[in-house]
């Protein structure tokens, strides 16, 4: 039998993609998060006296610790996967992200375990969104010029 | 090449060992020594896989009452770089070693390699081992272990074990017969999360080339026990055989399928990994052969030879399926 012919009996027999209550999962988590989100930026605001920019600070790191908790108790990924993209786009994947591979790197210790590893899946968001912040806002300042 | 042709070769004493997931599942009664904890009593998880090893090869050198300077060589293979859980097993044991990387059809390519060289008299006893682990297998191959990223219902679950078979030329119940030994197909498959479909021609072709060379088909045997394409690649190996003419009715089963219950356990496609066929051949089907329900039967364990550096080079996923023919000798 030809490749061909083997990629169309796969194709014949794969489960369908993206079903729809994976799509509302993670569109009522996702919603969810911002509604915990939306809260947590109220009660900083009212408790601490904030602005709202000053409070989405505490906000962010509430919301990272957390994450970070749960990932450390084995309850984030069981989420992540009913879940899907509802936890993984707001801060909360980001915070996975660093706390799994640190956990990961545990066994080879702080410096060739923890510390390289940690940043082994963020690594990409990060080189890549502070490349895009430098390319935009250098491209807003030559707009400014204007 | 031919498939070859052993006249004594028999299966002596085995045992397996796995971990938490596997001791919930429909073998759990039949598995020599469970651990309820991932970490297997252990500090990290390579460590853990070498203890199952460790377990599995204690209890089938003591199922027959051996001690290890009665074995003349180690088989063993695994799924880490550097074959590491074998390999740092092993040095404990002082016996000449061999190691084997077919990724998961490591059970019958140690058992094909086994019966070789008791075949050519090089060897009165041979201990075969192979393992793998959920959690090391993940953080090597996939994602870090809690790393929160959904998994497709095409991906399969790495079973945490290992399994200890010593092969020798003293009669016992389960004679090894016959094992072809698989090429390496690659029919630019690239979703690691779906080794079943790439896995599933391998299979295929290797059956096929055993049927030809042996001059039988589904009929001669009483199963045909895939390693672990899972519930994806099996349905992909059946429409194979269908589209050739050939009906594998039930006597086609995965391993990958039966060691986990599908049902009530969160495994997706089904079980995988080297420890999935060596478990459920040696717990559950050699259990079968000894007590006479089957007369014979043949183990396709299949293998993706991926190399994750080479995968993200964006080349696809080379695979191989190697099968070795078990019968029962009561009777005879």
């Amino acid at each position: 039998m030809s490749t061909q012919g083997y990629k169309e009996t796969s194709k014949r027999i794969a489960p369908k993609k993206g079903s729809l209550s994976k799509a509302l999962w993670a569109f009522v988590s996702g919603g969810v998060m911002g509604i915990i989100g939306q809260g947590l930026l109220t009660m900083y605001q009212q408790l601490l006296g904030l602005d709202a920019k000053a409070a989405a600070g505490p906000m962010v790191i509430t919301v990272v610790f957390v994450t970070a908790l749960l990932t450390g108790l084995g309850i984030y990924d069981k989420l992540a996967q009913k879940c899907g993209a509802g936890l993984f786009i707001p801060i909360s994947g980001f915070a996975n992200s660093l706390t799994s591979c640190a956990m990961e790197g545990r066994s080879e210790g702080p410096i060739y375990g923890i510390g390289s590893t940690m940043f082994k899946l963020a690594g990409s968001v990060l080189t890549y969104g502070i490349a895009a912040a430098y390319t935009l806002g250098l491209l807003r300042w030559v707009v400014s010029l204007l | 090449m031919k498939t070859l042709h052993f006249q004594s070769v028999f299966v002596g004493g085995c045992a397996t060992a796995a971990g938490p997931m596997e001791a919930q599942g429909p073998l759990k009664d039949k598995i020599d020594k469970l651990f309820d904890d991932i970490y297997c009593e252990e500090k990290t998880y390579e460590q853990a896989e070498r203890r199952l090893m460790s377990e599995a090869c204690d209890h089938a050198l003591r199922a027959q009452g051996l001690k290890t300077s009665d074995l003349d060589l180690i088989l063993g293979g695994d799924l880490l770089n550097q074959l590491g859980t074998s390999h740092y097993f092993a040095r404990d044991l002082d016996i000449p070693f061999i190691g084997l990387y077919g990724a998961c059809s490591n059970s019958t390519l140690i058992a094909a390699n086994a019966a070789m060289w008791l075949d050519s008299g090089h060897a009165e006893r041979v201990l075969g081992l192979t393992s793998s682990h959920n959690a090391t297998a993940e953080r090597q191959f996939r994602y870090p272990n809690e790393y929160g990223v959904q998994k497709p219902e095409t991906t399969t679950y790495t079973v945490t074990g290992a399994g200890a078979m010593i092969f020798q030329k003293e009669k016992t119940p389960i004679r090894l017969t016959q094992a072809t030994l698989g090429r390496i197909l690659d029919w630019q498959f690239t979703n690691p999360n779906d080794m079943g479909s790439a896995m599933a021609p391998a299979a295929f072709d290797t059956i096929c080339r055993h049927f030809e060379n042996t001059g039988t088909g589904f009929d001669d045997y009483d199963l045909i026990v895939t390693g672990d394409l899972s519930k994806i690649g099996r349905s992909m190996l059946i429409d194979l055989f269908k589209q050739k003419g050939m009906d594998p009715h039930d006597k086609l089963i995965d391993c990958g399928l039966l060691i986990y219950d599908r049902e009530h356990q969160e495994v997706f496609a089904g079980g995988s990994g080297c420890a999935c066929s060596a478990v459920v051949t040696i717990a559950y089907l050699f259990d079968l052969l000894r007590t006479k329900a089957l007369h014979k039967i043949m183990v396709v364990a299949t293998g993706a030879l991926l190399s994750t550096v080479i995968v993200q080079q964006k080349e696809s996923i080379p695979c191989i399926a190697h099968a070795v023919v078990y019968e029962g000798t009561v009777g005879e």
